[in-house]
């Protein structure tokens, strides 16, 4: 775990909050709005077009409509036909704009997003070492996968890569917008340092992993920039769903036209191409690629930074969380927290003999022996002088101090405590193992104290909760997710951690084989399983999950296993990523409801207007719910459809950007919720939304002579 | 008291009540565990695959029953076709009936044209091979008791049993079985344990309310007036048990149930209703106990049962109101009795209209064609629909399409992917289902236009206007829907009409068995998940209420500009305009007359 994740101080906090909220860029930012407008045009390339089938029907529409404009214009039709046939092609033409726009605005600010992380990317001087160990400066930009650089106190890291030699601390506040420095460090896995960020004190040699364009951030704004945006399994899906509206829609209005010759009624063409444009799902179909590059831009808002549009989708369906213990459930540290005498002993003096053996123990457990005692008794340990201080090895398992008097005091497991005792020929007190299994029992951590090889009490190690992290679990319970705790305690420990801090299971005495094997073994129950790893050895369980999160500050392999790199190397930051992920998934599925919905509000407009004007089916004016088609003859009803249906699109850009609101209340409470929102609003709203229209350019049409 | 209600209640109450223990006999018949395979008695259905050559069963893989299932078909088409041509060369024939082939036709220019039409032979091999039986014959007048026994009955036994086979190979699928099964021994279950039974029963109980059941040739009468007259007659219990039963709807006479030999008394015609709809409900239920999923076929069960219901009061209170063309100026009161037999009355007729074309069987025992326009509406509707209870089997595959795209729609809107029973639903099956859902409205919208749009259509309709559109639209929507019920007074008879329905029949029943098949193979490879808290239930009342709003939603979307153009503009065009009205006065014809070419 590193040290930069466990508590960072409040203004750091408050710091992060501020560079993520300096990266939330407005909704229409002007700027990114001016980029997008350009853009909407130069999509309208037919090209282009092609790959979003249902706008490209209407573009189609809409050409078509200019063509009739043009014979009609040709033959002398007389104006108030040329005129409404002109505005349904100038409108058919803004429904595309406005789907064209709407992804432009989400790729702006996507790349918007990607720039402030490059800005970060200047091109620096590099100290590279070459093969025979000497410097030279290069820049940056010449760096290849391999080289060697240093980085000294004030360089900024010339590219990602792994600190092979030395330890420092490093500013990363350019990428997570944490202001307090962290440590990395050779070896182990705090190892990863990320180019652009800065050392603030000594020296470490560097191993570039990636060239020039092939970091993280190189690769997610390219996906970002929609080079290699791929479409998603879901989005795939999702657009055959719509394609087949499409196509159902397409063969019920060119159906129209032989039907209504049964009539002797002859169709007007550009009508029909406006009933067509109507009915297919052109708010989603608008939306669709801005919903999921909105997606990946609230993961970066996140500081996550996902390898593909599939990592985010993948994150909505995750079943089973894998939490480490440490930093993540836990403060971090165990405490101690109380001194459990054996008869015999005074509290008072195990607290004194607990903290002499702790002295000169520098680990958070040590220290807070000491601590407890000075604090808890008013002790205040000194060791006479000549003490000879033990260290904690592996052979003795026990550390402690032998004083100058002869005497020892240890400090240990209460199992190597008890052996070394009755090694000695000692009795073990009365009560002692109930003592020992009673605090392991509660969650906590027992170590025992002896003097002189006697045992003469226990010290309990207590693990803390981190605050609110109940609150946190009940809202992943309501999401319907299992959240496992890893940890490397013994079983009894962590099944008492695990209890109070309400998850559904735990990993003990978990060894990277036993997370892969706990991975493997949930998958094979069909769950999809995501996990959070820094260290070299988290890699293959990294890769094994279905969303698999590196933090930035780990070692390269597991950045190349996982699917997300964390910024921020949080642990808490799964819990986001599932949010992200269920509110793209919503999205999709709401707008698209809404979508469809709207249709019957559109019929009702856009088929009394057409029959309206022929005696054989002039009596289904009956059906005009709305009351359209009044002074300004029915084209204003066919007129206001096709207007709202545009305008719907930009209109809807805030949520599909946004996001529909995620909140867990159980999938039924959701289902109806979103039912009743955009299923039954989906229904109402373009009722409404039509008639306004209709009362509004009704005297415009009629004062402009269409009627 | 008023008693308008007794005769639904007991329609749908008894077939509900009865589809219990049924969904249980046919889950233990239809799909005994491995170990009493061959046992008991399922003995007697090895006895009968051994006679095939199939002793032992052969687990199939979908593909592999898909294509048995076409084969079998394709031998039954051209076995029939044989049949009805060679008729007058085959035994059981006491009154000389001729070729099918003989029927001859009126062209639209209105020209008669004698014998050498196979078109009618086509549209009817097509017809009863779909499990549809739209008649563009009148069974009595032109098929020899051969023909009505060993073409047409035995259709109407192992066409709904296809239908059965299918949707079982479909629920192990999704059960997650590779091998769904022996199609053979499929089809020999259904007929053996659940068609033939169901139909024993309910042949006895009509012929204990004196349906003739009899081999013997017409009987010659002499009429009042002296004049002489053959009345027909023949194995009529036999036929109109499985006819109601296995949701096909062929008449033994033209006039359908609506004919007082194959329906002679309210007694009968309780029969016939709870007939009607009794094995769709109870393989619905049949499903929820194989997947081990009773409260989500408990849903599905209960959309269906609530469309059902909705349909027949629609059409109740319809038929309760006077006849629509005689509103303005009024000149009759009281429930309209055009085209109704008065032993039923309105009610019966309304309720049995309902359901006849919620479950695609097409019997009538009254003229469709003289509902009131909002009452005509609900059959067109219903069918249009086409997932409510529907055909044997078939129905069910129908529905399940809807539910996987609503499983779709809803489950992303809960934040996952979306799953059905455990399954993740992708790209393949989405596309699948929704070809499935795609093909019904396609067919009928083109059909009728093209009809529509030519003198095909236009000269063979009865009726100007909307009536008359309203006539093609409901000839297509019936084949597509695999029905059968006709709307008539419309010259349906001629090559036009009998390919084009035909094909339409074909498209109608094929691609919607082959397409669920497909869907479960697919998701019979997948790992299921197990549901959590945050996986979209699909066994409660929110599900339902989306499946529903998705069925009527997909239905009207596809369906309004065409139901508007006929049905809708026909209501308000009588409503309205006393001068419509009064230029058709359609007052009640002799009954037989009317009904002569009803189905």
């Amino acid at each position: 775990m590193s040290l930069a994740t466990l508590e960072p101080p409040p203004q750091a906090v408050e710091s992060r909050t501020n560079r993520r909220e300096s990266r939330r860029l407005g909704l229409f930012e002007p700027k990114l709005v001016r980029e997008a407008v350009f853009r909407s045009f130069t999509m309208l390339d037919p090209r282009a077009q092609a790959r979003n089938p249902v706008m490209f029907l209407v573009e189609v529409g809409a050409i078509l409509t200019a063509l009739v404009v043009g014979e009609s214009l040709a033959s002398g039709a007389p104006w108030g036909v040329v005129g409404y046939q002109g505005a349904l092609a100038v409108l058919l033409l803004l429904t595309v704009l406005f789907a064209n726009f709407a992804e432009a605005l989400a790729e702006a600010r996507g790349k918007a997003q990607a720039r402030s992380l490059r800005d970060t990317r200047r091109l620096t001087m590099a100290a590279r070492l070459n093969s025979h160990g000497e410097i030279e400066q290069v820049s940056s930009s010449e760096l290849r996968a391999g080289d060697r650089v240093v980085v000294e106190t004030g360089d900024v890291i010339p590219a990602d890569g792994e600190v092979v030699e030395g330890a420092a601390s490093v500013d990363e506040s350019a990428i997570t917008g944490e202001s307090a420095p962290v440590i990395r460090e050779a070896g182990g896995d705090r190892s990863g340092v990320t180019g652009g960020t800065r050392v603030l004190s000594d020296r470490i040699v560097v191993r570039v992993t990636a060239g020039p364009g092939e970091s993280f951030l190189d690769r997610m704004i390219a996906l970002v920039e929609g080079a290699k945006r791929q479409k998603t399994p879901n989005e795939i899906a999702l657009a055959i769903i719509l394609a087949a509206f499409s196509i159902i829609f397409l063969f019920v209005t060119a159906t129209l036209y032989p039907m209504a010759r049964y009539f002797d009624i002859t169709l007007d063409i550009p009508t029909l191409v406006a009933l067509l444009v109507c009915l297919i799902p052109t708010t989603i179909g608008g939306l669709l690629a801005a919903i999921g590059i909105a997606g990946m831009d609230r993961a970066l808002q996140a500081n996550l930074v996902a390898k593909s549009g599939k990592a985010v989708e993948v994150a909505g369906d995750v079943d089973t969380l894998l939490l480490d213990k440490t930093g993540t459930i836990t403060l971090g540290n165990r405490r101690a927290t109380r001194f459990t005498p054996m008869p015999g002993t005074t509290e008072l003096e195990l607290a004194r003999l607990a903290a002499l053996s702790s002295l000169a123990d520098q680990t958070p457990e040590g220290k807070s022996v000491v601590e407890l005692a000075r604090n808890g008794f008013g002790l205040k340990p000194e060791a006479p002088d000549g003490s000879r201080f033990i260290e904690f090895s592996a052979q003795t398992r026990a550390s402690g101090v032998d004083l100058p008097d002869g005497g020892s005091i240890r400090k240990g497991a209460p199992d190597t405590i008890a052996r070394h005792a009755l090694e000695a020929g000692l009795q073990l007190p009365k009560g002692y193992q109930a003592a020992v299994d009673a605090i392991a029992r509660e969650g906590s951590t027992p170590l025992a104290v002896a003097r002189d090889r006697a045992v003469v009490g226990l010290v309990t190690l207590e693990d803390i909760l981190k605050p609110g992290i109940q609150a946190r679990f009940e809202r992943l319970k309501k999401m319907g997710l299992r959240v496992v705790m890893v940890t490397g305690d013994n079983p009894l420990t962590a099944a008492s951690i695990a209890t109070r801090a309400g998850v559904d299971d735990f990993i003990a005495q978990a060894t990277p084989e036993a997370k892969l094997a706990y991975i493997r073994n949930e998958q094979a129950g069909g769950k999809l399983v995501a996990m959070m790893g820094d260290g070299t050895n988290d890699a293959p369980a990294l890769a094994q999950a279905d969303l698999g999160v590196a933090m930035n500050s780990g070692t390269q392999a597991a950045k190349e296993a996982g699917n997300m790199v964390d910024l921020d190397s949080d642990p808490t930051k799964l819990i986001e990523v599932v949010e992200i992920g269920k509110q793209l998934l919503m999205t999709r599925g709401a707008l698209t409801t809404f979508s469809i919905a709207n249709d019957l509000a559109k019929y009702f407009a856009v088929i009394p207007a057409m029959f309206v004007g022929f005696a054989p089916l002039a009596s289904l004016r009956a059906i005009d719910l709305m009351g359209l088609a009044t002074a300004g003859g029915p084209q204003s009803a066919i007129l206001s459809a096709v207007i709202f249906n545009a305008i719907v699109i930009p209109l809807l850009i805030p949520v599909a950007l946004k996001g529909v609101a995620y909140r867990p209340i159980g999938a039924s409470a959701i289902l109806r919720r979103n039912l009743f929102n955009y299923g039954l609003g989906g229904v109402v709203a373009p009722f409404i939304g039509i008639k306004l229209i209709d009362l509004a350019i009704d005297p415009i049409l009629t004062f402009a002579g269409f009627a | 008291m008023d008693l308008t209600w007794i005769h639904p209640i007991w329609a749908v109450g008894l077939p509900v009540a009865l589809a219990i223990p049924l969904g249980l006999w046919m889950t233990r018949v239809l799909d005994p565990p491995p170990e009493r395979e061959g046992r008991g008695l399922d003995a007697l259905a090895t006895l009968v695959t051994r006679a095939i050559g199939r002793g032992h069963p052969t687990p199939m893989t979908w593909l592999e029953y898909g294509r048995a299932m076409l084969a079998f078909n394709l031998a039954l088409f051209v076995i029939t076709f044989a049949i009805l041509w060679a008729q007058p060369r085959l035994p059981l024939n006491p009154d000389q009936k001729g070729s099918l082939a003989g029927l001859g036709y009126k062209d639209p220019a209105g020209v008669q044209h004698d014998g050498a039409d196979t078109a009618v032979i086509f549209n009817t091999v097509c017809s009863f091979v779909t499990n549809t039986n739209l008649q563009h014959y009148s069974g009595e007048q032109h098929l020899s008791y051969f023909s009505q026994l060993g073409a047409v009955m035995w259709l109407q036994f192992v066409t709904p049993a296809c239908g059965l086979a299918v949707m079982l190979a479909v629920i192990r699928g999704l059960r997650g079985q590779r091998d769904v099964g022996d199609f053979w021994r499929d089809m020999v279950r259904s007929v053996l344990f659940v068609m033939l039974p169901l139909a024993l029963v309910t042949a006895f109980s009509l012929a204990a309310t004196s349906v003739p059941m009899t081999f013997a040739g017409s009987a010659p009468a002499t009429t009042l007036e002296g004049g002489s007259q053959a009345i027909a007659r023949g194995p009529v219990a036999a036929f109109v048990a499985i006819k109601q039963l296995g949701t096909n709807g062929g008449g033994f006479f033209g006039p359908n149930s609506a004919h007082p030999f194959e329906n002679p008394t309210p007694w009968s015609n309780l029969i016939e209703v709870v007939a009607l709809t009794l094995v769709p409900m109870a393989s619905v239920l049949m499903f929820g106990r194989m997947l081990r999923e009773r409260r989500h076929a408990r849903v599905l069960f209960g959309v269906m049962l609530t469309m059902l219901l909705i349909g027949a009061g629609i059409v109740i209170a319809a038929e309760l109101r006077p006849n629509g063309a005689m509103i303005r100026p009024e000149i009759a009161s009281g429930p309209n009795m055009e085209g109704k037999e008065v032993r039923f009355g309105p009610v019966a007729t309304a309720t049995w209209s309902a359901a006849t074309s919620a479950t695609s069987n097409g019997s009538v025992n009254g003229m469709l064609d003289s509902l009131n326009p909002m009452g005509g509406l609900v059959p067109m509707a219903l069918m249009m629909i086409n997932v409510d209870f529907s055909g044997v089997g078939s129905g069910f595959l129908n529905m399940l399409m809807f539910v996987i795209a609503a499983v779709f729609i809803a489950g992303l809107m809960v934040g996952r992917t979306p799953e059905y029973l455990g399954r993740k639903i992708e790209a393949k099956e989405v596309k699948l289902a929704m070809v499935a859902i795609l093909i019904h409205p396609l067919v009928i919208t083109c059909g009728t236009a093209l009809f529509a749009a030519t003198t095909w259509g236009s000269s063979t309709t009865a009726n100007p206007g909307a009536h008359g559109f309203s006539e093609i639209l409901y000839e297509f929507t019936s084949s597509a829907a695999n029905n059968g019920s006709g709307f008539e007074g419309l010259s349906d008879n001629n090559p036009a009409w009998n390919i084009a329905t035909g094909v339409v029949l074909l498209l109608g029943r094929f691609p919607s068995l082959l397409l669920p098949l497909a869907i479960a193979g697919s998701l019979a490879v997948k790992k299921p998940t197990p549901p959590s808290l945050g996986t979209l239930p699909t066994d409660n009342f929110t599900f339902g209420m989306t499946l529903m709003g998705v069925v009527l939603l997909v239905g009207a979307l596809s369906f309004m500009p065409a139901v508007v153009m006929g049905p809708v503009a026909d209501a308000l065009g009588k409503g309205a305009s006393p001068a419509a009205a009064s230029a058709q006065p359609r007052v009640s014809q002799p009954l037989v007359q009317v009904l002569k070419d009803a189905h």
